[in-house]
């Protein structure tokens, strides 16, 4: 049976691709077959995160409208044989997304793969909520900063009302908070919301919590998921937290602030 | 924290995150209220307006409809402030 998973925020900007290209690939590496969708329809994004920006012949809306087969579409790994993408089309809008053609096409993945990812755009319209509709595990991808939070708690609210399991008095949506761009040093000076702040105020459970670290942006430039930077603190957080989500116990990580030399002790900085 | 840190006064103002999360907290709950809160609130908070205003003179801040979930019934709260 595939597992439908949406990675969802409500805000934009923070770092929901990052997190579907880590996450998926992260799923892939443990060994199941996954697909990751993008639902961004006319700004598409996950293609150049995972680097097969050159090799979009068809798309998600290609496929929905039957102008493509979905093998036609769908583009696989180069770097694991587990992952398939399905592109997000740059040309039409979100409307061209409906619940009926979503259903045909997330209905036909299951058949061929274990998970089935679904990167949201950012925003409560339409688009985002044909990425969680029919999701049966949501993670909730979040920064430690005011508005990021609340517009994960609307959308927290959107998954409890207007979800398909909730439209039809099915078990509830999965919910998983991940905190990103989480800085440690800045939590310590009191400048940033810290974890139990974060799962007090949205009260459902934590998956995982990523280090802000240079290693994405390098991953992004290179078209690479984080996760296949091993040595990385965000590589290995996100592995982490893959791994959680598979149902291991792990400890969080990366939550102490770095100690400092004698000399930026004493000068700052 | 460096050195010249220790000649400002930090003590008496709270930390910015702190100020973060009890915005949020307030913030939250209210937006839940009114997501739970049935549809047809807002009409009914705008007529019993009308009705009101035929008598006295008040502004939107002085009238508060909300509807309270007590276990297996509701409870329509009616707040009017009216001016002296």
């Amino acid at each position: 049976m595939a597992k439908i998973v949406v990675i969802t925020s409500g805000k934009g900007g923070v770092g929901k691709t990052t997190s579907s290209a880590a996450i998926s690939m992260g799923l892939a590496l443990r060994g199941h077959k996954t697909v990751v969708i993008d639902f961004d329809i006319g700004l598409r994004n996950l293609d150049i995160i995972m680097n097969c920006e050159r090799r979009v012949v068809f798309d998600f809306v290609n496929v929905i409208q039957q102008e493509a087969s979905l093998n036609q579409a769908l583009i696989k790994d180069k770097r694991c044989d587990n992952l398939y993408i399905l592109p997000a089309s740059q040309t039409r809008d979100k409307d061209a997304l409906t619940k009926e053609g979503v259903k045909k096409v997330l209905d036909d993945l299951a058949e061929q793969f274990d998970y089935i990812v679904c990167d949201s755009p950012a925003g409560i319209e339409q688009g985002a909520q044909m990425a969680l509709y029919y999701a049966d595990e949501a993670i909730v991808v979040t920064n430690p900063e005011v508005s990021s939070v609340r517009d994960s708690d609307r959308i927290l609210g959107i998954l409890q009302s207007k979800s398909f399991r909730a439209e039809n008095n099915q078990p509830p949506v999965r919910e998983h908070l991940l905190i990103t761009r989480f800085d440690p040093e800045r939590v310590a000076r009191g400048d940033m919301l810290d974890v139990p702040d974060i799962e007090e105020i949205l009260a459902i459970p934590l998956l995982g919590i990523i280090p802000e670290s240079q290693a994405v942006l390098n991953a992004s430039n290179k078209g690479m998921p984080v996760v296949l930077d091993e040595k990385s603190d965000a590589g290995q957080a996100y592995l982490d937290t893959v791994a959680r989500f598979l149902g291991e116990e792990k400890p969080h990580r990366f939550l102490e602030a770095q100690r400092k030399g004698f000399l930026k002790r004493v000068f700052g900085g | 924290m460096s050195i010249f840190d220790l000649f400002r006064d930090n003590s008496k103002t709270p930390k910015s995150a702190h100020v973060a999360k009890e915005r949020l907290k307030v913030i939250v709950a209210h937006e839940r209220h009114q997501r739970n809160a049935p549809d047809y609130l807002p009409a009914l908070q705008r007529d019993i307006m009308d009705v009101i205003r035929k008598y006295v003179d008040i502004g939107p801040e002085q009238l508060q409809v909300d509807v309270n979930e007590e276990g297996n019934y509701s409870i329509l709260e009616v707040n009017v402030n009216l001016p002296k």
